[in-house]
């Protein structure tokens, strides 16, 4: 296996298919800085998307190209993480969603941003950046609505409870990793996960949130074994290519 | 003979198209210009990943290269060193200002979390009196403010290092 290849489209499959689902919110925001915000995000997303997938492309070489990767692969040929195909819900679902994956992707740029691999390195520190500024976003919303009304905490705390299952899947690892680790070009999960649990444990406590202690974990989306979800975004995000192969503009 | 010097000053016509008070050149987004025999490199580096004006820029690029006599222009995107807005001339800032975008701040100490908004003059009146509306604004490199005096509504170009 082309274990580089294998990792480098996890990180581009995760960025699209949240930067999809973002971009749902278009002209449905609830109100216009939010709606302005929640689309800026998802340019970032689909921005390193096109990196990281384009990188991707080149690693497996066999001439598929980032186009190609995003818009031409079946659902279990994705290796997107669960929690990013789930479904946005309310504003509350979609910000705590979004926080639990910027402060998984923050502290992993920041050490990828270091990789041996030079390519990878520079996507990562270019992402960093703007990932900073998503993690900043998502955390004060989680704080506003966790510690608001009693409405917005009931209901922010629900998504809390619903979303917290995917979060394990954060730290998927198999023998991708492994040899990746290995070779110095990646970081341990381990790493990334103690500053994700310090990151989501000081934030949720701040909103006054109670983090479940139901511990019972989905993961599937590393492997390619995807919720129903993943299927009706793949139908609109792959339609034109689809229906009329080749098409550019 | 057309030198690289005279390949810079071209490209100080090329205006950035979304903000297009400052040029290519200011925005720090061209990061080298090279000459060999009669063919011309441009190295350009984008402000955001998903910035939408890069291909707009590359052509332009071309485009205007093109109309100065300089038949073989090839623009080559790098992605690293990743953007900073350190890179925007000192005249590129004193534009901003003047067009009512407030310049990037000083910010580098900012923790990302649990930190107050980075106050930003306004860049009508000046007053330090200002709040942030939204973190994110028209275009992915700026925020959203408002005065509290004057009561402007303006733009700022966030601080990215």
């Amino acid at each position: 296996m082309n274990s580089l290849f294998e990792y480098v489209l996890r990180l581009g499959d995760d960025s699209l298919i949240l930067g999809h689902r973002l971009s749902e919110w278009c002209g449905h925001g609830p109100i216009l800085e939010e709606d302005i915000a929640m689309t800026n995000i998802s340019l970032d997303l689909v921005g390193q998307a096109t990196s990281l997938l384009g990188y991707a492309g080149e690693l497996e070489g066999k001439g598929r190209d980032a186009d190609a990767l995003a818009f031409l692969r079946f659902d279990r040929e994705y290796k997107n993480l669960l929690l990013v195909e789930q479904p946005n819900g309310d504003f509350g679902m979609t910000m705590m969603r979004q926080f639990f994956f910027d402060a998984y992707r923050k502290p992993l740029f920041e050490k990828l941003q270091h990789s041996s691999d030079k390519h990878l390195a520079a996507i990562a520190e270019k992402s960093l950046k703007e990932t900073k500024y998503h993690l900043k976003h998502s955390s004060e919303w989680v704080i506003r609505l966790g510690d608001g009304t009693e409405e917005s905490n009931a209901r922010v705390q629900e998504s809390l409870n619903t979303l917290w299952r995917y979060t394990n899947e954060l730290f998927f690892t198999n023998e991708v990793d492994a040899e990746l680790v290995e070779k110095g070009i990646v970081p341990t999960m381990q790493e990334i996960q103690n500053e994700w649990n310090a990151t989501v444990t000081a934030v949720l406590n701040e909103a006054t949130l109670t983090i479940p202690t139901n511990n019972w974990k989905q993961e599937g989306g590393r492997k390619g074994l995807h919720s129903e979800h993943l299927g009706y975004i793949l139908a609109e995000l792959q339609y034109m290519q689809r229906a009329y192969p080749n098409m550019q503009w | 003979m057309v030198t690289e010097n005279d390949i810079w000053g071209y490209l100080e016509e090329v205006a950035d198209p979304e903000i297009p008070v400052l040029t290519v050149v200011d925005l720090g987004v061209i990061r080298a210009v090279k000459l060999e025999n009669d063919q011309c490199f441009i190295t350009i580096t984008p402000t955001y990943s998903g910035c939408p004006a890069m291909k707009m820029i590359e052509e332009q690029i071309i485009e205007k290269l093109n109309e100065k006599g300089i038949q073989h222009v090839l623009v080559d995107l790098v992605l690293a060193p990743a953007w900073t807005t350190d890179w925007i001339s000192e005249s590129g800032k004193a534009k901003l200002l003047e067009y009512g975008i407030a310049p990037p701040e000083n910010e580098v100490d900012k923790s990302v979390l649990f930190s107050e908004p980075t106050v930003v003059p306004c860049p009508k009146c000046g007053s330090r009196n200002t709040r942030m509306v939204s973190l994110f604004g028209s275009t992915a490199c700026k925020a959203h403010y408002q005065c509290n005096e004057c009561l402007e509504p303006y733009d700022y170009f966030k601080c990215l290092r």
